[in-house]
């Protein structure tokens, strides 16, 4: 039943939506519908430029659209109807504003004229998601609500990314107005910087030049500068022989299997990164945040460094650490220049110190941090992310995960040789992302291997996503780490507070091979070592969902750890347990 | 000359920065902001204030531009350095600010707040009021037999003078306004 073309230019405010969304370029949106937002499904059934992704609770549709955002550097659009529909979408839209990922929620509302009369399903959307967008818009008038889409599309993906929400009363959505074309005048309101000043840049590669022990640490905003960030800084590093760590959000943007790699750094981060960190005397954070995951003691945080920092976002400059050169610029214009500045004056570097500097760090690197004691029977975590990452790092593989000890493994098992191919949640720690980002990223990726590293406990908080994967015929792989426990919690509980195991684990688990057959798709459950590596090849060739099941050993702990309130170079690494308590004050840190 | 006996690590920015961020004072700052005149900006400005943990010690907004349908908050805030380059870092990457102006910084401005007083009071205290009132040029805006209602315009210290020494006198009630700014020359 599709519509016939009409040329007028006058459209009903639904139709208008979906014209926008098709002149932005959007090929996949993932909603749910109700009341509020019916006139625009029944526009979308009327077409076929768009697919929808009918998921399974509204959290779900906006960490889908995360992980489509994510993996292929669009924006992820999202359609949910008012009141639960827009407030089931909080968490995503936290999610996404703290790890900065571009999309596009559109939410329905009651009628204008009922708007404050506490209708049914009526809740104040722009007033509840103000702080958890990066903008957001009531639309009250179907003249300006094309303008509006393709502002909200133009906030999302420029300067800094992150989420932004339209919400589109009924009454707009079934009258009549104007069709307005995207402009370029939206620049004019909102232009952020991405061009560095020169002679910032110039003090930053004097700075560059003279030190003896510098590190390269880089972030999120490597990735959403695109790819051409990545590339640069693969230059930097291999012209320059300086040494290279990353946060979480970052992972990718440096081949894990590069020379100068030191690994993650931050809490869990390697002991190599973390030292380096710590001693460098120049230290250049390239799109990162000093969050207190990386920095710890802020107090003692890299006592003897010239910092530089590049970032897009003015705020993030000066916010938690007080840097000596604050850049504000896009990362490829800025390093790019940077990269010709350096060049133009020799590619100078002190060579002799670096040298000196690389041998402290093969020093660290011998500590070999992530080491762990195998078990003969039962299955290590670390062991069963190692079998994985052996069987399929030569994949054209996308990874997700979910929120704890896995997640932390991952990051140190697992390799990744380019950006956007990991997708996790780093700012705001969101138990429940990864399903629904694996969803995302398998509709964007569909002949890809996309696989979802998951804490039993953390995946049962999206359990509901079955119901998309198996419609869509989504292949993804759900790898649990079964440890039978919130193991992350656990950990803390057992270095800070006195192995007091308060609610760290659940003692009604469902048969996840059961539960996969439930729904028509794949289990498997592996217990065994010696079986585990046949058990994660049958879940890579079988064409279709599994709920992989490893069970793994429940107290394992997750090292290296630079515990709250320290300073990165009083990490516990794991041979120094048990004696290594950590003293209450940390307690009351998170 | 004393050698610095700098402990290793006390400073949150560097080697080469000697300032121990823990001593900074708070300052009193007055940031002039100008912004489309669209629903729900004045509450994303406090949503701001309010979220982030920092201080609103006096906030005025009216419209000062009705064709470029701008308009102007004026916030007198106080807290350490870096908190307000937070302050201000944060209001200039929200949408619909189109200027952060710290008036405090950019040179010389002038502040004026506008205050209303209703003071209660007999005999002697009455005519006291009266004359005091004169003294700071304070205008009677409406007299009963038994109180006055005094505007007063003028920097905030001269309000809270004016209203220091009505309090004695039976000042019952005070409006202010909140501080409007604007830098000088
Ligand atoms: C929505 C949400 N609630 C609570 C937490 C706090 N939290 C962090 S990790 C964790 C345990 C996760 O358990 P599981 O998913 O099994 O992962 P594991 O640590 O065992 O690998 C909890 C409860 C969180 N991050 N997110
Ligand atoms: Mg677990």
């Amino acid at each position: 039943m599709l519509k016939e073309p009409n040329p007028t230019g006058i459209k009903s405010g639904a139709q208008i939506v979906v014209d926008a969304l098709i002149e932005q370029g959007v090929d996949t949106v993932f909603g749910y519908p109700g009341g509020a937002v019916l006139p625009i499904y029944d526009e979308i059934f009327q077409q076929t430029k768009i697919k929808h992704v009918l998921v399974r609770h509204e959290q779900g549709a906006v960490h889908a659209a995360e992980g489509y955002a994510r993996s292929t550097g669009k924006p992820g659009v999202v359609l949910v109807t008012s009141g639960p529909g827009a407030t089931n979408a909080v968490t995503g839209l936290t999610d996404a504003l703290m790890d900065s990922i571009p999309i596009v929620v559109l939410t329905g509302q009651v009628p204008t004229f009922m708007i404050g009369n506490d209708a049914f399903q009526e809740a104040d959307t722009v007033g509840i998601t103000r702080p958890c967008t990066k903008h957001n818009w009531l639309v009250k008038d179907t003249n300006i609500l094309a303008n509006v889409i393709h502002e909200a599309f133009h906030v999302a993906i420029t300067g800094r990314p992150g989420p932004v929400l339209v919400d589109i009363p009924k009454d707009v959505q079934f009258a009549a107005g104007k069709y307005q074309k995207r402009s370029k005048d939206l620049r004019k309101r909102y232009n952020p910087q991405t061009t560095p000043n020169d002679k910032l840049i110039l003090k930053a590669v004097k700075a560059f030049e003279n030190s003896k022990k510098p590190i390269l640490y880089s972030g999120g905003g490597v990735v959403n500068s695109g790819e051409q960030a990545s590339n640069l800084i693969r230059k930097l590093v291999a012209e320059s022989n300086f040494p290279i760590t990353s946060t979480l959000m970052g992972l990718g943007c440096y081949p894990a299997s590069g020379e100068n790699w030191l690994g993650m750094l931050g809490m869990h981060g390697t002991y190599e990164a973390n030292m380096a960190m710590h001693d460098c005397d120049f230290m250049f954070c390239i799109g990162a945040r000093f969050d207190d995951r990386i920095t710890g003691k802020t107090d003692e945080f890299s006592p003897n460094s010239v910092k530089v920092h590049i970032d897009i976002d003015p705020s993030s400059i000066n916010k938690n650490i007080l840097v000596d050169i604050g850049i504000i610029g896009d990362i490829s214009v800025s390093l790019d220049k940077f990269l010709h500045v350096w060049r133009e004056r020799g590619s100078k570097s002190n060579t002799k110190e670096l040298k000196n500097w690389w041998q402290e760090i093969q020093a660290w690197k011998k500590i070999d941090c992530l080491k762990f004691k195998n078990d003969t029977k039962s299955i290590k975590p670390q062991y069963a992310l190692q079998i994985l990452e052996k069987l399929t790092k030569t994949m054209d593989r996308y990874v997700t995960t979910e929120v704890g000890q896995h997640q932390m493994w991952a990051a140190q098992f697992m390799g990744f040789e380019e950006p956007r191919r990991w997708m996790t949640s780093g700012g705001l720690g969101t138990m429940g992302y990864g399903f629904p980002a694996s969803i995302g990223v398998q509709i964007a990726h569909p002949k890809s291997l996309v696989i979802n590293v998951a804490g039993e406990a953390s995946w049962l908080m999206n359990m509901q996503e079955l119901g998309t994967a198996v419609q869509y015929n989504l292949p993804v792989k759900q790898f649990i780490i079964n440890n039978k426990r919130l193991g992350m919690v656990r950990q803390w509980q057992e270095l800070l507070h006195g192995g007091r195991y308060s609610h760290s684990w659940s003692d009604a688990l469902p048969d996840f091979v059961k539960l996969a057959e439930s729904y028509g798709i794949k289990g498997i459950k592996c217990e065994k070592l010696g079986e585990l590596e046949k058990a994660i090849i049958e879940m890579i060739e079988y064409d279709g969902p599994v709920i992989f099941d490893c069970v793994v050993e429940k107290h394992e702990n997750c090292f290296p750890m630079i515990p709250s309130g320290k300073a990165h170079n009083e990490m516990i690494l794991e041979a120094d347990q048990p004696e290594n308590k950590i003293e209450e004050s940390g307690a009351v840190l998170v | 000359m004393q050698k610095l006996s700098l402990k290793k690590g006390v400073s949150r920015k560097s080697a080469y920065n000697l300032r121990d961020p823990k001593d900074d004072k708070p300052e009193r700052h007055t940031l002039a902001i100008l912004v489309d005149n669209e629903s729900g900006v004045l509450a994303r400005v406090i949503g701001l204030f309010s979220g982030r943990g920092y201080n609103i010690d006096s906030l005025t907004v009216a419209e000062v531009d009705h064709l470029g349908n701008r308009s102007r908050i004026t916030i007198v805030t106080s807290g350490t350095p870096s908190v307000i380059e937070q302050i201000k870092a944060q209001l200039s990457r929200m949408i619909p600010v189109h200027d952060v102006h710290d008036l405090t910084v950019e040179g010389e401005s002038v502040e004026r707040e506008l205050a209303l007083f209703k003071v209660f009071a007999k005999g002697e205290k009455r005519v006291e009021s009266l004359r005091l009132a004169d003294v700071f040029r304070a205008k009677v805006v409406d007299s009963t037999l038994v109180s006055f209602t005094f505007e007063l315009t003028g920097a905030p210290e001269k309000i809270d003078a004016f209203a220091d020494l009505m309090v004695p006198l039976g000042l019952r009630e005070i409006a202010r306004t909140g501080v409007a700014a604007l830098a000088r020359g």
